[in-house]
């Protein structure tokens, strides 16, 4: 491990930071002075020179989130603008440097971060597809979530859908009138389109895919290339994707080989983007927490959590607010941690059959996620999709006895006492599963000679492509949120932060393999403090809160795939803000995508699958 | 799956008592339907939520292999059923209807959830597209977001009756036993937003009105919802019969839903006065020139069925002849 610890004497608080960057840059750092903001703004033209001394100089080497806002319209407290709102971080933990740059809406243009934190490169392109701001020296600055030809930003507030109806919901279709009709109804052409009015149908071609090559160099001169022994050849682009099955989902990538070996590869993405964020700014703040199941779909209790704590994060902000109970709490680390534990079979199994172990392994994952997604059925009534945590609160308490199966194979369903089975969950079967796990596969000459050594990412490269989770921590980072800005009960619980140094892809799953161990561990801390916490209650009053106080929000988690951020944004009209005027996701899958390309150049196309899947990404969140 | 030879046998022939075990005399439909729906291979191609669940059908608890699906094939060419698992998006659908096309027949359609089957949760999204069966026939529809997976193994038994009851001697109800290949489904184009191309010359002919200064009515209204607007919105009044001009004092919201309510009123009249085939125009009458583009089908199932009623028809007067 090469990285230095700052020294704790000099590095100090946020404010300490906040007035060092302040006398460092006296005209263009201001504090951001809006109701319910922090940190500060920064002048545009600054700001490549100010992100370089915040992180070289104030040590807030990790860029975790780089995203766009649009304020437009009355009730803002400047003119109409787009602002970049940038979340930096020091990877010795602590919370929150925060810094702004703010832009012309209708020239749009702010300088790149690329050059400083390579994290930005992929939210910099979103910012661009869905914001249409443009970023002077980005490499590569394309669409990332449409096509090539898209018209317009779809994020901007003055952007309408197709099917747009007003601005907030509930829709008057829906209620108090409840006349209900399909929208296509109302659509000339039927469906979910909608075309400008000066369309040029005489050059209607589809060129999202010619635009996705350049810059690959295509129409090499083979004369140009010889290899060792004199032989001509040429370099070639395969595309995988979106429909492949080792692409965990539709995901595709662009490659450009020479021979077997990987030159160039670039990511595309947007096969399965569905606008989570348009549609959660329409939503109440209440909608959306059934939407962010939606988003990592393998643990949706952990998106609910992040969620919830951001918007627990507005709602502190008003007069009259009272923190979630304990069991509450307790409740919630015991659903995110049994998440984690699914997630985590869940991406082992995945990249197992990415070597070559197709669905073996898999199938006694599952066994193990069958009965947990038991337990939630029966507290929150899905097996998936949970919607389980309300702000302040979680929308039931354990049920007195819950429905499962204890072996999967000619048994019926049973009736189980909670208590027992989630105790006989956690501390038998789990760990059994784990062990089993540890035996087959850890000293397997197979996946050791397959994945050691392969998809290598140093810890710099890390922190700097604002790598999260499993990815991070397997290059000797030592970063894990629960600990390096600890949020629930996490702090009184007894765990360790799971670390490997190898930066490859063994490490990424040794990672994976402690940290089920760890959330055993700290489940067996939870099973008490259930039966402590009996009867106490589990709901707020502000679960079902329709106002919520102006300000802004990064409220975020560790999830199963690394740092989830939901950064929301309570602003615009003072009497009615019954939905967010901002929901940004901060998605872990989708950020740590940004080095797959430097991780694969040079390898092998049969590594590329499995470098993939020892990311660990779910298209839901990728794409949103 | 095993043979059950008395479940086959369906004839009036007597089979000898000793024979019965071993020989059986059916139609060569239903054995062949028999063979064909307990070895539908899925597709391997997941999109979205509902694809884990998918999987989860596949693995031990639930296992859909039992039904004879046990292979899932990740080429399209050795598939014969496409499971449309999660939400379909703009961008996807591009290649989810050129695998369709390369599936060999006869192939079928399952639409997993409430996404694939009407656009679910996402359908006011920017880059959704409200179902596959904009694009794509589908066989059978599978509630649930996502469905459980028996749920889904529920659609797959109803796909396989489905199957029983198809015939290889006519071509009406499958396109599939007709003769020559049948017509592949048209790419959609990513231009500025999708375009199918079975709507071309809709969009020509919008396109065409607004650069004679006429308004891209994207968002217009249908004429006989504009002119039911116009009336109050009583749901007893038998809504588009007496023609009103427009008042244009409502706001675009409030004439939306007056008018979403007279052709709500307008259906309800229809079915309720008519039982005739829907073959003249109905309530639409004081509409000038009678095109009416909001009403044009798209829906492939439609045309399909369409197609097979004038084959029939054509059947029929060449044999009179």
């Amino acid at each position: 491990m090469v990285l230095t610890a700052p020294d704790p004497n000099k590095v100090g608080t946020i404010e300490d930071a906040i007035a060092d960057l302040k006398a460092a840059f006296p005209n263009d750092v201001s504090d951001d002075k809006r109701e319910g903001y922090g940190g500060v703004i920064v002048s545009a033209d600054k700001l490549l020179e100010v992100a370089s001394y915040i992180r070289d100089t104030l040590k807030f080497d990790y860029l975790s989130s780089a995203t766009a806002v649009d304020y437009l319209g009355e009730g803002h407290h400047s003119n109409d603008h787009m602002e970049m709102v940038y979340h930096a971080y020091r990877t010795t933990g602590g919370s929150a440097l925060v810094f702004k740059a703010q832009t012309d809406r209708e020239k749009a243009e702010l300088p790149s971060l690329v050059s400083v934190w390579r994290g930005a490169d992929f939210q910099e392109r979103e910012a661009w597809d869905l914001f249409g701001i443009r970023f002077k020296g980005h490499p590569n600055l394309k669409r990332i979530l449409m096509w090539e030809g898209f018209y317009g930003h779809p994020m901007r507030k003055d952007w309408k859908e197709a099917f747009y109806e007003s601005e907030h919901k509930p829709f008057d279709s829906r209620w108090p009138e409840g006349h209900v009709y399909r929208a296509e109804e109302l659509n000339v052409f039927g469906s979910n389109v909608k075309y400008p009015s000066d369309i040029d149908l005489s050059r209607l071609t589809d060129k999202s895919e010619s635009d996705l090559y350049t810059g690959f160099g295509l129409g090499v001169d083979m004369t140009h290339m010889t290899d060792e022994n004199g032989i001509q050849t040429d370099e070639l682009v395969v595309n995988m994707g979106p429909h492949h099955p080792s692409t965990h989902g539709v995901f595709r990538m662009v490659m450009r080989l020479d021979g077997e070996t990987i030159t160039h590869l670039e990511p595309v993405m947007g096969y399965l983007h569905r606008n989570h964020e348009k549609i959660g700014e329409r939503n109440t703040y209440l909608h959306n927490i059934p939407f962010t199941d939606r988003l990592d779909y393998i643990s949706s209790m952990g998106n609910n959590h992040g969620y919830v704590l951001a918007v627990e994060q507005l709602l502190a902000k008003g007069a009259k607010y009272t923190p979630p109970t304990y069991r509450t709490e307790v409740l919630r680390v015991l659903m995110v941690e049994l998440s984690r534990i699914v997630n985590h079979l869940w991406a082992i199994g995945f990249w197992l059959n990415d070597l070559g172990a197709f669905f073996t392994p898999v199938l006694y994952f599952v066994q193990e996620r069958e009965r947990i997604l038991d337990f939630f059925e029966a507290v929150a009534g899905s097996r998936m999709m949970c919607n389980y945590m309300r702000f302040g609160g979680v929308f039931a308490d354990l049920p007195e006895r819950i429905k499962s199966t204890m072996n999967l194979m000619n048994d019926r369903v049973r009736d189980f006492d909670t208590m027992q089975f989630l105790q006989e969950m956690i501390n038998e079967r789990i760990p059994r599963t784990i062990d089993e796990l540890d035996e087959y596969l850890t000293n397997s000459d197979i996946v050791q000679s397959r994945s050691k050594g392969v998809g290598y990412l140093s810890a710099e490269d890390a922190i700097n492509f604002s790598a999260a989770g499993p990815l991070l921590r397997g290059s000797g980072v030592a970063y894990d949120i629960r600990r390096a800005d600890p949020y629930s009960i996490y702090p009184e619980l007894d765990f360790d932060v799971a670390v490997q140094h190898e930066g490859d892809m063994y490490a990424r799953y040794m990672v994976r393999l402690i940290e089920m161990r760890e959330s055993v561990r700290i489940l067996k801390q939870i099973l008490p403090r259930l039966e402590y916490t009996k009867g106490e209650s589990v709901t707020s009053s502000f679960a079902y809160s329709g106002k919520i106080p102006l300000g802004e929000a990064y409220g975020r988690v560790e999830n199963g795939k690394g740092e989830l951020g939901y950064y929301v944004v309570s602003a615009g009209d003072k009497k009615n803000t019954a939905n967010p005027w901002r929901y940004h996701v901060r998605a872990p899958s989708f950020i740590n995508l940004t080095p797959l390309g430097h991780m694969c150049r040079g390898t092998k196309v049969a590594d590329v699958v499995a470098i993939l899947g020892s990311i660990d990404i779910v298209l839901g969140e990728t794409d949103r | 799956m095993e043979l059950n030879l008395a479940e086959l046998n369906r004839t009036q022939y007597p089979i000898p008592a000793e024979l019965q075990n071993n020989v059986a005399i059916t139609s060569l439909s239903k054995i062949y339907n028999w063979g064909r729906r307990n070895s539908m291979w899925p597709m391997l191609f997941g999109l979205a939520c509902c694809a884990i669940e998918m999987i989860a059908t596949a693995s031990s608890r639930f296992d859909f292999s039992r039904f004879g699906m046990e292979v899932m094939r990740a080429t399209p060419r050795q598939s014969d059923l496409m499971i449309v698992s999660g939400t379909v998006t703009k961008k996807m659908v591009v290649p989810i209807v050129r695998l369709y096309n390369q599936m060999p027949e006869p192939k079928y359609v399952l639409a997993m959830g409430a996404c694939a089957s009407g656009g679910g949760p996402f359908k006011e999204g920017y880059n959704v597209v409200s179902g596959i069966d904009k694009y794509l026939p589908v066989d059978v529809y599978v509630p649930g977001c996502p469905p459980t997976p028996q749920a889904l193994l529920y659609g797959l038994i109803a796909l396989q009756k489905k199957i029983d009851g198809q015939s290889i001697i006519t071509s009406d109800d499958v396109p599939w036993y007709g003769v020559g290949p049948s017509d592949p489904t048209p790419i959609p184009i990513l231009g500025p937003d999708i375009i199918d191309p079975r709507q071309m010359d809709m969009i020509r002919r919008q396109a065409e009105q607004a650069a004679r200064g006429g308004t891209f009515a994207v968002r217009e209204l249908p004429a006989v919802a504009k002119t039911a607007a116009a009336l109050p919105a009583q749901k007893a009044a038998p809504a588009a019969a007496a023609a009103a001009p427009a008042a244009g004092t409502m706001t675009p919201e409030e004439e939306r839903r007056a008018a979403a309510l007279a052709r709500k009123a307008a259906r309800a009249a229809k079915s309720a006065g008519e039982a005739a085939p829907a073959a003249a125009p109905t309530a639409a009458a004081p509409l000038p020139g009678g095109s009416k583009p909001w009403e044009e089908s798209h829906d492939i199932r439609e045309q399909r069925k369409a197609a097979a009623l004038a084959r029939k028809a054509a059947r029929a007067s060449k044999s009179e002849g």
